[in-house]
């Protein structure tokens, strides 16, 4: 049964057992004490991570683009949905449908802002993804970091400038805090919640790459001038990679935000070097390797927290093992090595002849 | 009079100050096997791109079957019935061999992307249909056995095959093919003149190409036209072009 399964399905297989065993092993960790608070602690945010990694893997492994801006379309999915289920925390007492809904608000914000950014850069033709997509992080941080939203009798105020010249009335709250975020977002998620999200990410990925768009989006990717001489519109395939993208990276948020009592848009959580990790995950784990995205993602979240003592350090590990990574990958001595060394090589070889 | 698959009127394009092409006429019968040559820059694969929406042309008109094609976009000329092949080849090179040729046959075979990502039944439907529309084709040419391969490990005579197959599967009714001998030895240009009489017969499709090979092109093509700075320079049967002294003296040397 298992032999006759095509080589893709195989391989599927093995991503989402991955995904599961890890899960039953993490549970049962957790079941028997095993498991520090700490690292209780940072299981929803490596689910966040996970789904970050996998769809950044869709705009810079199979879409050959690069996008520097992820963490943006992250917080743009954790504000507006944090922001949505306080609004409604008291209007919806079903925390599930409240979270249910929270996703699927989060997704469709971060997929328009994908739009936005999507439909004029996409048309050019070399990096300019990079550096619009770049600034876009950062604005995003910065104007959330000056938005003060309130709500009383009256409605809702808006304000730029601070929470004072909101002039809310006495019965009102503060929504959104300017630089100190939104407070009190109900905590919705949890580590089930994260797995089932990573698999629906993965089902949303893989089903997409192994589909007639996505066999479109990889043409593109390898010979634009060819794919549009048989007929495949390319801004349109290149459009639909990079809003599927974000919009996963706006559920990533919306998981990320619901885990925190306090969401602030720090450098820390959503600026460039958080654009930069989630994209070492991916040249970590192999550009269009989706399984690999996901490993890496784990790894390199977990062994800071494991090397405590060393996090000051954690972005001069990332560079070191990216550079080595780089030099095993490209390396000509490395690759001669490898195939000397690594069997599965020489099993390629023998397919090209 | 056999029907017209392609009629091209003064055409022509310059870039700055250069002529690329001018005044360009060429009137191409159904299932004929039409000869392009010239010398280098004589602006043969100029006039494919123009006729393939590359560039938007100056002057002229380009009629396919009738219907004014003229400045429309690469995808529309494409979906129009013009397909063609590339002088240095231009595959998907991570893909597979069959999946090269699956994208070829992206505007016949529709689902949406949501059918596609939930798997209804529509995806499996379709994508069987496409799976076998594809080995098909590459079994026309040869290449079923390599159709799990990746695209850039096929040998070269064989990349230019699956290029063929590739602009076939668009269901074209004008194929361009774009110096398809280029780097092959004899024996791969003699199988290579099997196989696109092959197309032209099993397809009964129009074959417009651009050569230097002088033995492919006085083998099988039955009507030439020479390119000469931009310029028609001859014009009619294969046997009659290569006689006319113009031709031999800038071309073909004596």
């Amino acid at each position: 049964m298992w032999k006759k399964l095509e080589k893709r399905t195989k391989s599927n297989i093995i991503t989402y057992g991955m995904v599961i065993v890890a899960y039953i092993v993490v549970q049962g960790l957790m079941m028997t004490g095993n498991l520090s608070s700490l690292m209780q602690g940072l299981l929803v945010p490596l689910c966040a991570y996970v789904i970050l990694a996998v769809s950044l893997n869709l705009v810079v492994g199979i879409s050959g683009e690069l996008s520097l801006g992820h963490a943006g379309f992250m917080c743009v999915g954790a504000f507006s949905s944090a922001f949505f289920s306080k609004c409604t925390q008291a209007a919806i007492t079903n925390s599930g449908l409240r979270f249910f809904l929270a996703i699927l608000i989060g997704a469709a914000v971060a997929a328009v802002f994908g739009i936005l950014i999507g439909i004029p850069v996409l048309r050019l033709r070399g990096d300019y993804l990079a550096i619009v997509t770049l600034a876009f992080g950062e604005i995003i941080k910065n104007l959330i970091n000056v938005l003060y939203i309130g709500r009383d009798s009256n409605g809702m105020h808006f304000s730029m400038k601070d929470s004072m010249s909101l002039n809310l009335e006495a019965d009102g709250e503060i929504l959104i805090n300017g630089a100190k975020g939104i407070t009190g977002t109900p905590k919705d998620s949890n580590f089930t919640i994260g797995v089932i999200l990573i698999l629906i990410t993965l089902v949303i990925v893989l089903n997409l790459i192994h589909s007639r768009d996505g066999r479109a989006i990889m043409a593109i990717r390898d010979n634009r001038i060819a794919a549009e001489s048989i007929g495949i519109s390319i801004t349109k395939y290149k459009l639909m990679a990079f809003t599927v993208s974000a919009s996963l990276a706006g559920v990533a948020g919306v998981l990320y935000a619901h885990n925190l009592s306090t969401l602030t848009a720090l450098p820390k959580n959503f600026g460039y070097n958080q654009s930069i990790m989630i994209l070492v995950f991916v040249v970590l784990g192999g550009i269009g390797n989706i399984r690999g995205s996901i490993i890496a993602a784990v790894l390199l979240t977990m062994l800071p927290e494991l090397l405590r003592g060393l996090n000051d350090y954690r972005m001069l590990i990332y560079a070191i093992v990216l550079i080595i990574m780089m030099l095993f990958n490209w390396a000509p001595k490395a690759i001669e090595w490898r195939e000397k060394h690594l069997k599965f090589k020489r099993h390629k070889e023998k397919e090209a002849q | 009079m056999a029907d017209i698959m392609l009629e091209i009127k003064n055409l022509g394009i310059s870039f700055g100050g250069l002529k690329a092409v001018q005044d360009f006429d060429i009137t191409i019968e159904k299932e004929q096997l039409y000869g392009l040559i010239g010398p280098n820059g004589a602006g043969k694969t100029t006039v494919f791109n123009l006729l393939t929406g590359v560039y938007r042309p100056d002057t002229g008109k380009i009629l396919l079957n009738g219907n004014d094609i003229t400045g429309k976009s690469i995808i529309d000329i494409n979906k129009a019935g013009v397909a063609r092949t590339f002088q240095n080849i231009r595959l998907f090179k991570e893909l597979t061999v069959i999946e090269n040729v699956k994208v070829g046959l992206h505007n016949h075979h529709h689902y949406s992307t949501i059918e596609g990502i939930l798997r209804l039944p529509k995806y499996h439907k379709v994508e069987k249909e496409i799976e076998e529309k594809a080995m098909e084709l590459l079994k026309v040419f040869g290449l079923e056995k390599e159709a799990q391969y990746k695209a850039s490990n096929l040998p070269y005579g064989k990349q230019r095959k699956l290029e063929i197959a590739r602009a076939l599967a668009t269901d074209p009714c004008l194929l361009l093919l774009d110096e398809p001998a280029a780097g092959m030895n004899p024996n791969e240009t003699k199988e290579l003149m099997d196989t696109i009489r092959f197309v032209r017969e099993q397809f009964h499709m129009t074959i417009l190409l651009i050569e230097h090979d002088m033995k492919l092109v006085s083998g099988i093509c039955e009507k030439l036209t020479v390119l000469n700075f931009g310029q028609i320079l001859a014009q009619g049967s294969t046997a009659e072009v290569l006689k006319d002294p113009q031709v031999i003296t800038a071309y073909l040397g004596e």
